[in-house]
């Protein structure tokens, strides 16, 4: 048996990893479940960094008027916090996931490539360092905001472009060196017997995801080269004096930027379709149909970018074209809540926190869906663009959404990973506190943006003063509620009751195959045809 | 241990994919850039964003179209901290599609030192860019002024017959620029 022999030997290899303690265990490892384990730290420290950005700019928007920082500070922590949450946080985390995951779910012995997938970890600390550091220097940190629209990070910049440049170029080639690594472990280490069509809709997920990361990092990391040479060596790509043309910075950042956001999103599609067939003890509803609709949602994400930029003055065939691209996508996303819900439907359901959280997702990730909907509509969208109805749908949608799919995923595999359940009534407090502050802190802004609040402001007319006041009070329950989401983790890696191989009775896949925690070398010889047939009831 | 057969075999048939996706990566950090070509040559065919000719064309009207008249504005703004007073002599004209046009703007450096300064133009709604001719404009060359010197520059255009009849008035915008340290 050929594979036999090679898991034979990396088994062999990796038994170094054991013998080594402390940090450099931590810094030498290829192991791909101390990677994912690296990778869902450092994304909730960030997920902790920039929440307490936010913190700060809740208080200063508590009242109206400028009560605790200056202007300029304001937009270094609202660029910040958006930089940190999305490349920081969200990413990261999904990263994670896939490290630990992916090759349990597929029965392969660890990541294809182990060596690179240890640097891809390890530089980003120090992308965020940098970024980070900037807050510390004279110019303070960057302050154009996290889409960084020249000429506000070029002419106007106050001196911090080429740390963020720096730190951008450092997570792209981090998230492009992870992409790989997940592309070809799925391509090329599946266990015999386990066919595109039978993967986990969690690995296919991931394995799309991966494909726009490697399509659209490269544009990112071409777009901040442009920045760092105008601002810094004379050339004039976006200088309207020398020739250029600040509107073609959007486009090129826009044609990065949407895909970029269902990078954010794809990855929670395959943690919600995990975790609601298990609690609800039915298989996926329309498997195909959801491998086919995140295949049309990647593929659409690529010719919708303008939809961000409808009052720059496009003309208007321009502006139906990307209005009605846009709008299409609602048909495959639409697909996906259909199957979620016809999934629950007469199933036997039970409400274990990862199913709370799921359900949760589907519900305010539509909602975020439909105000999605609405900003693609041309006309309408003037009257929203640039206002708190912009961050109320795209908070919607990330934090309902790509969050609360990582709380899903996090308790549902969190036995798995620790060989410890979770402590439940912390984790449900996690979940009620952070449900109802959560709307409390996005539903307002709604109203808030309808009634023409603009975005990235320090201070605002007074009569948003009430609907602030409860966003604000909503934001500091809600980033309180995420220390208990740390209580419960660390809790359950403490002790908690023994988590037997598979604690959800309704749940299918290779993972819970294995020992809980799942041992340090899984699938050293690939599981049996039976166990693959029966890991993808939902195929049957 | 020597590496087995098949732990090479799967190795480099790793590195083999792992090699194609950087080739993918390379490409579109190239595309990236071409998109940058692209985009002038896709608002030039389309005169999407507003850029008009940038060097003096003839005048090739065949005749004066006196049924339709269009409104020209002009506007001027300073990039941040030119100190020059910039500003059209006239705000705005009456033009027959085809009629040839002069009008003239005025500009003077208050600064104590000579500023060598461009003006970038741009034509609202950005579909009548590529119907807007300039014969002469100041803005094809620099404009050098010694402290306190002033200048009035002539700009010379017709609106082209074929502009498309929704449009009835056009707005032409001059962005000076500071570009002493370009150009000398």
């Amino acid at each position: 048996m050929t594979t036999d022999v090679i898991a034979q030997d990396s088994h062999d290899e990796h038994h170094d990893d054991h013998k080594m303690t402390g940090l450099k265990r931590w810094l030498y490892t290829t192991n791909h479940k101390d990677i994912g384990t690296l990778y869902l730290w450092f994304a909730f420290i960030m997920l902790l960094t920039g929440g307490a950005l936010a913190m700060v700019i809740r208080a200063e928007l508590f009242q109206p008027g400028l009560q605790f920082v200056e202007p300029d500070f304001f937009n270094q922590l609202t660029t910040v916090h958006g930089l940190i949450m999305v490349f920081g946080a969200i990413m990261p985390a999904f990263t994670g996931f896939a490290n630990w995951m992916i090759p349990m779910m597929i029965g392969a012995p660890d990541m294809a490539m182990p060596r690179m997938n240890n640097w891809s970890f390890w530089i980003l600390p120090f992308a965020f360092a940098i970024l980070l550091s900037s807050f510390f220097m004279e110019s303070g940190a960057p302050n154009f905001g996290w889409t960084f629209y020249a000429p506000l990070s070029t002419t106007y910049s106050n001196g911090s472009t080429a740390f963020f440049v720096f730190a951008v170029h450092i997570m792209g080639i981090s998230s492009i060196m992870g992409a790989i690594n997940i592309v070809v472990t799925i391509m090329n280490l599946r266990a015999p017997g386990m066919t595109y069509m039978k993967m986990p809709l969690f690995v296919w997920t991931f394995f799309i995801t991966a494909y726009l990361l490697i399509a659209v990092m490269p544009v990112l990391a071409g777009v901040v080269t442009m920045l760092l040479t105008d601002t810094y060596f004379g050339t004039s790509f976006f200088d309207a004096a020398g020739g250029g043309d600040p509107v073609m910075f959007q486009h090129i950042f826009w044609f990065f930027g949407h895909p970029e956001v269902y990078i954010m999103i794809l990855p929670a599609f395959g943690i919600v379709s995990t975790t609601i067939p298990a609690f609800s003890r039915k298989r996926l509803f329309g498997y195909s149909s959801m491998v086919y609709a995140t295949s049309s949602i990647a593929l659409l994400s690529f010719i919708v970018w303008a939809h961000h930029m409808f009052t720059t003055g496009m003309p208007l065939f321009g502006e139906l074209f990307f209005m009605y691209c846009t709008m299409l996508i609602a048909v495959p996303t639409g697909v996906k809540v259909f199957n979620w819900v016809a999934t629950m439907w007469k199933g036997a359901l039970t409400f274990e926190t990862p199913m709370l959280f799921s359900i949760a997702f589907v519900i305010l990730f539509t909602i975020g869906g439909f105000s999605g909907l609405m900003l693609a509509m041309t006309p309408v969208d003037f009257q929203y663009h640039d206002t708190y109805f912009v961050v109320a749908h795209f908070h919607y949608v990330l934090v309902t959404g790509s969050l609360f799919s990582l709380y899903a995923g996090a308790y549902y595999w969190l036995p798995k990973w620790t060989g410890h359940m979770y402590n439940d009534a912390l984790s449900k407090w996690h979940f009620w506190c952070s449900l109802i502050s959560v709307n409390l802190l996005f539903f307002p802004m709604h109203f808030l943006g309808l009634a023409g609040m603009p975005r990235r402001i320090p201070d605002y007319a007074l009569q948003f003063a009430d609907f602030n006041k409860w966003v604000s009070i909503g934001g500091f329950a809600f980033g309180l509620s995420q220390l208990i989401f740390l209580a419960a983790v660390i809790k359950c890696i403490r002790g908690g009751e023994k988590a037997p191989a598979k604690p959800w009775d309704g749940a299918i896949g290779l993972e819970w195959t294995v020992a809980s925690p799942a041992p340090y070398h899984t699938f050293s010889t690939p599981p049996p045809q039976k166990d693959i047939d029966n890991a993808n009831q939902h195929e049957h | 241990m020597p590496m087995s057969d098949d732990k090479q075999r799967q190795a480099n048939s790793n590195n083999k994919t792992a090699k194609k996706l950087l080739v993918v990566v390379a490409a579109m950090f190239g595309f990236g850039f071409a998109l940058v070509p692209l985009y002038d040559v896709f608002c030039d065919i389309t005169g999407l964003n507003g850029k008009t000719n940038t060097a003096a064309v003839a005048y090739e009207a065949s005749s004066v179209d006196e049924s339709r008249t269009v409104k020209v504005q002009f506007i001027t703004r300073n990039a941040k901290g030119v100190p020059w007073k910039f500003e059209p002599i006239i705000n705005e004209v009456e033009v027959h599609p085809g009629e040839m046009k002069v009008v003239s703007f005025y500009a003077k450096n208050n600064a104590a030192h000579k500023i060598v300064g461009q003006a970038v133009p741009s034509v609202s709604p950005g579909l009548a860019a590529g119907y807007f001719h300039k014969m002469e404009c100041f803005c094809f060359n620099e404009q050098p002024l010694m402290a306190l010197e002033d200048v009035e520059m002539s700009l010379q255009f017709y609106v082209d017959l074929a502009l498309p009849e929704d449009i009835k008035t056009l707005t032409l915008s001059y962005t000076l620029y500071d570009i002493t340290e370009k150009s000398s």
